[in-house]
């Protein structure tokens, strides 16, 4: 049986699980949607750009978060609708930087549609603001070479591939993740590091990005 | 009762996992849960459930009832009806008579919990025993448009608690305490959403006379002005004009509830407008309504107001496409043309159904996705993990919290 490397550092898998608290805020119009955006903390802005995508994995590749979602759905805003979908999340590091990106596109756009904020939705199809309580916690899995590292990440939960690939992002704001991270850190692998923090996952389903990155590895793996 | 390992072949061994990992870390903790029944109605149900679930995971969970008698039921029942927005006169009396058996609750009820998980209002005045511990009132009602008098009597209970929780975001109120959203769940195990066999499904059909020859359209609810079965056998005689099709209309209803009779009655005799509109009155048997859900073609749910609309998960769970009024917890079940079709009217609903009829791939694919939304964040299993998570959050009052 081919020997595979052993990792300098073994990668232990965490889970991130939310919690979704009502803030008690709500908008009816573009205007109170983008004055509510600039004050919410920090941890609503990611639920309804990050936390939507998880709950709402089959709908990728759209639409990527609730913000957009609601502005076409519900107020008929096709174009603004379209502009905050293709905000390249994957160019934010941190969660200052996109909702300024998003205030800043819904502000271009009523400057130029002032009509737009005429546009009121019902009383049961307002925008709720919600934020995430996250848990991080640190499964049983552990891997301490290539080949068992795709073997867990076949089973391991969305809510793990989702801290690893997206929230690591955040958390390191850096154009990488985890799994990159230690594969090149405590692999030396940086060519398979380099393929993976490569993947758009915002324009994925998780499943799919799942199957990507065991594509990936197994190929390496595989030779 | 399903065991917490029968779970895995439907969400997956590291869900089950993640489970395990939060149940560990609420070893030694008490979880006492305090409602006003066992049995009956949507908390015992869920409780029935739930409790032994956590008990099995190694969670300390504990349940209690609280007593009344007659008058305290009759007066909890108008608050309940009450907080629901529906128009109910209440006295001075009536706080009192609530008052009177809340102090013999408070003096009685032994609290034992680390953990006091309150369900809905009847129990709301046990917080006065509150010491070091935490406290969580549920609601389980729609708060969306409340009559204020009942509710600010609530309020000033809830107020001393240390989290409440809601089904939807449009039942929170303006709280000093921190709100949280735990929509309910369905139990893919239970008699009402298990796989059923063909022969199964075939019976129920043929004890209630359904040909399987044309498309089946279907809305599961009992006999209630707010689910509109008029407006269902409406929108259902549009789409007859074009396709050819049949309509089952199915539900329970109490047998003390004269408005439920006459609405049925109501039904029966618009029924008599069109061909091959079948209306049944079950008994509640969880199996039969599975069958006829799972017989379905497309599956309606044209409620006027629903508290969350829970047919909907089941019938989505089925894989099946749905169309649905955009009301209460509904649009949290069904993204619109991504998971379903949501409507605002008879006219909406006869066109979403046409819609999915006429394009069978379409359906396919929105049940499709229906399923899956439902398996990632309507199950039980979701359930118990926001439970188990809202415990660990009373302990913790930042938004980030490393375990």
């Amino acid at each position: 049986m081919q020997e595979f490397p052993k990792a300098k550092e073994p990668f232990r898998f965490y889970t991130r699980l939310h919690l979704s608290e009502l803030t008690g805020l709500r908008a009816a119009n573009l205007s109170q949607l983008l004055d509510l955006i600039r004050k919410v903390p920090g941890s609503s802005i990611y639920h309804h750009t990050h936390r939507f995508l998880q709950q709402h994995q089959y709908l990728s590749p759209e639409p990527p978060n609730d913000f957009a979602y609601w502005v076409a759905g519900v107020l008929g805003e096709d174009e603004l609708g379209e502009r905050l979908a293709s905000i390249d999340t994957m160019q934010y590091s941190t969660i200052r930087s996109l909702r300024d990106k998003i205030a800043e596109t819904i502000e271009e756009y009523l400057k130029n549609n002032p009509l737009a904020k005429l546009k009121f939705a019902r009383q049961d199809e307002e925008f709720h603001f919600i934020k995430s309580l996250s848990f991080v916690l640190p499964t049983n899995y552990v891997a301490y070479d290539l080949p068992g590292f795709a073997e867990i990440l076949k089973k391991i939960t969305v809510d793990s591939i989702y801290f690893h690939i997206f929230e690591a992002r955040l958390r390191l704001e850096k154009q990488t993740n985890d799994f990159s991270y230690w594969i090149e850190t405590s692999l030396g692998d940086k060519e398979l590091a380099d393929r993976i923090s490569g993947l758009d996952p915002y324009t994925r389903t998780l499943e799919d990005l799942r199957k990507t990155i065991v594509r990936v590895i197994e190929k390496k793996v595989s030779g | 009762m399903a065991k917490i390992e029968e779970y895995i072949p439907i969400v997956g061994q590291s869900i089950i996992d993640d489970l395990k990992l939060l149940a560990e870390k609420l070893k030694g903790r008490v979880i006492q849960h305090i409602n006003s029944t066992s049995v009956g109605g949507g908390v015992a149900e869920i409780l029935n459930r739930m409790v032994p679930l956590l008990r099995e995971l190694g969670v300390d969970t504990r349940w209690d009832l609280i007593k009344g008698g007659e008058q305290f039921f009759e007066v909890t029942k108008k608050f309940h009806n009450a907080l629901h927005g529906r128009a109910e006169a209440i006295s001075q009396r009536d706080f009192d008579i609530f008052m009177e058996t809340s102090r013999i609750n408070i003096n009685e009820v032994a609290i034992s919990g680390d953990i006091v998980f309150v369900h809905d209002p009847q129990p709301v005045a046990l917080i006065k025993n509150k010491s070091d511990n935490k406290w969580v009132w549920r609601c389980h009602i729609d708060l969306s448009n409340p009559n204020q008098k009942v509710w600010r009597f609530i309020a000033d209970f809830i107020t001393d608690y240390d989290s409440a929780v809601f089904s939807a975001p449009a039942f929170s109120q303006m709280l000093p305490i921190r709100q949280i959203l735990i929509p309910p769940s369905i139990d893919p195990l239970s008699d009402k959403n298990r796989d059923l066999s063909d022969e199964e499904i075939d019976s129920v059909l043929k004890k209630y006379n359904i040909a399987t020859d044309k498309p089946i359209i279907t809305q599961i609810s009992r006999f209630d002005r707010l689910k509109d079965p008029l407006g269902v056998i409406e929108a259902y005689l549009k789409v007859k004009k074009y396709i050819d099709c049949q309509l089952i209309l199915a539900g329970g209803t109490a047998t003390d509830d004269p408005e439920g009779i006459a609405v049925l009655e109501e039904a029966k005799d618009k029924a008599k407008s069109g061909r091959d509109i079948h209306i049944l009155l079950l008994s509640q048997n969880d199996i039969e309504i599975n069958a006829l859900q799972r017989a379905s073609t497309v599956i309606i749910q044209k409620s006027i107001r629903e508290g969350f609309g829970l047919t909907v998960a089941e019938a989505l769970w089925k894989a099946k496409p749905v169309v649905a009024s955009n009301v209460g917890g509904i649009p949290l079940q069904i993204k619109h043309k991504y998971s379903g079709l949501l409507c605002h009217s008879i006219d909406g609903a006869a066109f979403a159904i046409k819609q999915l009829l006429n394009s069978p791939e379409y359906a396919k694919k929105l049940g499709e996705n229906g399923r899956e939304h439902i398996r990632s964040n309507f199950l039980l299993t979701r359930h118990l993990r926001d439970y188990m998570l809202l415990f660990l959050s009373l302990y913790h009052k930042e938004d980030l919290v490393y375990l």
